[in-house]
Parts: structure tokens; C-alpha cells; sequence
């Protein structure tokens, strides 16, 4: 073929400033195939989680990703909680349960944000981050931190929503809840966005079934699976919602999946807040049964996965981690097929992908590491040193 | 435990009745498999069942490599996990890449960091580990230094 042409996209990605490669196979204006590569940056959670105690591992795995650092460690205690059958106290539940949906409005006008960007829609990224902001004040309130709440341990959670809080948190989901609905509407009667998305980036169902696809990117292809839903963790099974879900399976399907679902979460996080019971936040754990269990939650992504193995010892003899992108980032090897090239960046970032979840890995030789945290941080200032040398003078 | 669990449990016996069943509990439950059975139990549950393979874990114990997938039937919101257990010095077992899609990254990463070999799988270039990684070294393996 003589026209036929190879386009990086990567290892850096130019946008979503995050190390994975996609090489894009074109014909003309076409593409008509794509390779991915990853590797960039993996960090080794599972090697390091087989020695370290059920005690530090939740901070070690909200580490996998600083956006979806609630669900990694949600999923890991109820895998622990199912694997030694322990309870966890009501009130420690609907905490869980708050946090869990904040941190899905956060990231899904993360998302949001990106993809204006991604069509040079400058506007949405600026308004939706803005309005991202909101919540992450209220982590910074309820949490203490911004980002890697730190809030989940095996047997509850580590700190309670005290009664003075529940007001300012009532006014801020107001204030979201009305900023979300103003761009919404802005958005989805946008005609260049809806050109830009529409008919773009198909998953067929079928496609959605065979790559085993989760959370938005599935349930914009017409396959309604959710966590939440179909195997109620935390408190779900007692709140009044619904699950969003489209059959086109485009990019269009697949930012109305998120825009809704925001809505959905300040719904449940409204109902949180009046059913919530007094009551302990955590019950003592001594020491965990051998035995294996599963945790999964429904992260923004789609379903985290965690299957942890123990022997009765305070480490676990194996610690399984399986983030949504793992599986949504390989279905762009159908999704993009047949699109051009302006619509392939956009294409690929349609599934949200996380790839610090997908990575974990830290670089070793002869059972040594091979860079510390201080090389690592010498080897950058030296590159932008030579990037920028006016900048040293 | 829900209808559509039971009946699919007993389903399965018929067609694999050599199959140790485990309930772990009412939404978890474990099966043991032979590792020749792998290829037809995941052909059962995902094409005649639709069961989604959610993911595979490899893990290094003293009876040799254990293997366990897992199967989410998404409906009821149970996990079938299906165990198959590999001698030490050759672990090898059927792909299910030509069949299930899904099982193709799965499988590679499984390849690369626990050194199980993938009869039939088109494509096992190592995914995550970094290019200069050295072959045969598996650092999910329990000698791994």
C-alpha cells in the first residue's frame, strides 16, 4: 500500500499529558488500524501489595491513580471484608457511599472538561473545572485533602461527617446541581459539539461485549451493567436511583452517560445525608481469616476489581488489582476504525482512560531498583535544564 | 442464593461433572476445573451463558501456578470464579484469546509477569514491563528476588 501511513500518538500524549503510545495506521485522512502500547510507567501495586500488611495497603492503592483514589481502596476492604466475612456499621456505609459519588462527579467533569478541550472547546473545559472545583472543596472538608481522601479502612472508615457539615455540603450540591444543568443544556444544544461527537467513535454492543467492556463506556453501548445496581456494595441497596444508559455507543452516548449520572450521584448523595443513622463508624478488626474474597466497586470508570488472598498472616498472599481501563482502552482497536484522524484523539479519550491505573509498576534490576525517588528527580531537573537552559541563569 | 445462580450451577454440573463447586457465599462461588476443561467451561459460560470475564488471576502457590478467572454474571451480580491449577515446571494452558476477545491483554499481562505460557494466543509481546526487561524474569513469581 503506498498511502498508507503510521501516526504517533504518544508515548507522551500531547493532551492528556499521561505516557501511553498509539500508533494510529491511516489512509489519507482514515484510520485503519491502531496499535497500543503501555509500559511507560508501570508501578508494580500488586508485587509491592504482597508485602505490605491489610493495615497500609488502602493507602498504597489509592495511589494507583489520583482521581479514581477512592474506588481502588473501596474496592480493596471489601474484598478483605468479604474474604474474613467482617461487617461494617450502617453509618460507615453511607459514608462510603458519599465519597464514592462525589468522587464520580469530580472525575466525570474531569472528563468533561478534557473533552472540550480535546475539540478545542476551550469554554467547557474552563467551566466544567471550575465547577470541579466545588467538590474537591468539599473533599478538602469532609477528607482533609483534596485529592487521596484516605478514608477507607478494613471495617468502616477513618473519619465521620460531622452534623455542622451537612448543610455546606446540601448548599454546595446545589450550586453544582445548577451549574451542571446550565452546561448541560448548553452543551447538548451545541450544534458544532453534537457534529464533533455525534455518529463518532462507534462500540457497537456487540464489540462492548466482546472486548468485556465496563461502566460508561459499556452502558453507552446498551449494555446496563453497574455495581451499583446488580451487586449493591455500601449502602445502594437502599437509595432511590436510576441507571443511565444509552444504545449508540458514541462519543455523544458516552458524555451523556456521564453528564447524567453526575445528577444521579447528587441525588444519592442528598438521600445519604437524610437517611444516614447515629452509630459507630467503624467496627475493630483484629485479625483476618484466611480465606479469598472479591471487592469490586463501580468506579467512574466502570467496575474496579480486587481479589485478595489470605492465609491468616497480616499480609496477603496475593493482591489482584483490576482498573476499568484495563479492559475500555483495548476496545479503541474497533472504536476508531474508519474515523479520521481529528476524530481519533477524541475517540480514544472517549473511554476516560486512567493510565496510571492500567500501569503499576516500578523499574528493577538484579532485584534492585534501578532509579530511587531521588535519581528519578535528578533525571528531570536535567531534562528541563536542557529544555530551558534561560531558565537556570 | 438466586434462581438463575442455582440453576446455572447445576447447568454446569451436568456439562463438567467432575467440577468442585465452592460457595464462598451467596454471590461469590468458586469452581475447580482441570486445566484441559479451561477452553470449554469459558466457550459454556460466555457463549452460551454470556457471563462476562471480568479478569484472570495467576497466582504462585506451592502446588504450582493457580489460575482462576473470573466470570461475572452481571444480572444477579455474582462472581463465577473458575480455578485450574499448573504444574510448577511447565505451565502451560490453552488460550482463551481466539475465543473471547477480552482475554487478549488478560493474558499478556498474566504472560508477563507470572511466565504463563498461552497455547494459541496470537500475540504475547510483553504490555507492561518496560522494553529492556529481562526474559524470564517474572517478578509475580515467588522466587523473584
Amino acid at each position: 500500500m503506498s498511502n498508507r501511513r503510521i501516526v504517533p500518538i504518544g508515548p507522551y500524549h500531547p493532551l492528556q499529558e499521561e505516557p501511553e503510545f498509539f500508533k494510529l495506521i491511516v489512509e489519507g485522512e482514515k484510520v485503519i488500524g491502531l496499535e497500543i502500547n503501555l509500559g511507560y510507567n508501570h508501578r508494580g501495586h500488586e508485587f509491592i501489595a504482597q508485602k505490605m500488611t491489610y493495615e497500609q495497603i488502602p493507602y498504597l492503592v489509592e495511589r494507583i491513580c489520583g482521581i479514581c483514589s477512592n474506588s481502588h481502596p473501596l474496592a480493596f476492604v471489601l474484598a478483605v471484608e468479604d474474604a474474613a466475612a467482617i461487617e461494617v456499621p450502617e453509618r460507615a456505609q453511607y459514608i462510603r457511599t458519599i465519597i464514592h459519588e462525589l468522587e464520580r462527579i469530580h472525575s466525570h467533569l474531569l472528563w468533561l472538561g478534557l473533552a472540550g478541550h480535546f475539540i478545542g472547546y476551550n469554554t467547557v473545559w474552563m467551566w466544567a473545572w471550575r465547577y470541579r472545583e466545588l467538590v474537591l472543596d468539599l473533599f478538602e472538608m469532609i477528607t482533609g485533602n483534596r485529592n487521596h481522601y484516605a478514608m477507607n479502612k478494613v471495617g468502616g472508615v477513618r473519619r465521620d461527617i460531622l452534623p455542622e457539615q451537612i448543610p455546606l455540603i446540601e448548599k454546595a450540591l446545589t450550586e453544582i446541581e445548577t451549574k451542571t444543568n446550565m452546561f448541560t443544556k448548553a452543551i447538548l444544544d451545541d450544534p458544532v459539539i453534537l457534529a464533533r461527537l455525534e455518529n463518532v467513535g462507534v462500540l457497537t454492543k456487540q464489540a462492548a461485549i466482546d472486548y468485556a467492556v465496563v461502566g460508561p463506556t459499556a452502558r453507552a453501548s446498551g449494555i446496563a451493567i453497574d455495581v451499583r445496581k446488580d451487586d449493591p456494595h455500601c449502602a445502594y441497596d437502599k437509595i432511590d436511583w436510576n441507571m443511565i444508559y444509552f444504545d449508540e455507543g458514541d462519543v455523544l452516548a458516552k458524555a451523556k452517560v456521564r453528564l447524567l449520572e453526575c445528577f444521579e450521584s447528587i441525588k444519592i448523595i442528598r438521600q445519604c445525608l437524610k437517611q444516614m443513622p447515629q452509630g459507630p463508624i467503624e467496627n475493630r478488626v483484629d485479625e483476618i481469616a484466611p480465606g479469598e474474597g472479591i471487592g469490586r466497586a463501580e468506579a467512574p470508570r466502570g467496575e474496579v476489581f480486587h481479589y485478595v488472598r489470605s492465609d491468616g498472616t497480616n499480609i496477603p498472599i496475593r493482591h489482584k488489582i483490576r482498573a476499568p481501563s484495563f479492559m475500555n482502552i483495548v476496545s479503541n482497536e474497533v472504536a476508531v476504525i474508519g474515523y479520521s484522524i481529528a476524530d481519533a484523539a477524541l475517540c480514544l479519550a472517549a473511554v476516560d482512560p486512567c493510565y496510571c491505573c492500567t500501569e503499576r509498576m516500578a523499574a528493577f534490576e538484579d532485584g534492585k531498583e534501578r532509579y530511587t525517588g531521588k535519581q528519578l528527580l535528578e533525571l528531570s531537573w536535567e531534562k528541563t535544564n536542557k529544555m530551558f537552559p534561560h531558565l537556570n541563569k | 442464593m438466586k434462581q438463575e445462580a442455582i440453576k446455572l450451577q447445576e447447568e454446569f454440573l451436568v456439562k463438567f461433572p467432575k467440577a468442585k463447586v465452592f460457595k464462598h457465599n451467596e454471590r461469590r462461588l468458586y469452581i475447580s476445573v482441570t486445566k484441559e476443561q479451561i477452553f470449554d467451561v469459558a466457550a459454556f459460560l460466555y457463549k452460551e451463558k454470556h457471563l462476562r470475564l471480568s479478569i484472570a488471576t495467576g497466582i504462585d502457590t506451592r502446588e504450582g501456578f493457580e489460575i482462576l478467572y473470573h466470570f461475572s454474571y452481571d444480572k444477579i451480580g455474582t462472581y463465577f470464579t473458575i480455578k485450574t491449577l499448573l504444574p510448577k515446571d511447565n505451565p502451560k494452558i490453552k488460550s482463551l484469546a481466539p475465543l473471547y476477545t477480552a482475554a487478549n491483554w488478560i493474558e499478556r499481562e498474566m504472560h508477563e509477569l507470572l511466565g504463563i505460557d498461552f497455547e494459541g494466543h496470537p500475540n504475547l509481546k510483553p504490555l507492561l514491563t518496560s522494553d529492556d526487561w529481562p526474559e524470564e524474569k517474572y517478578p509475580l513469581r515467588r522466587d523473584y528476588e
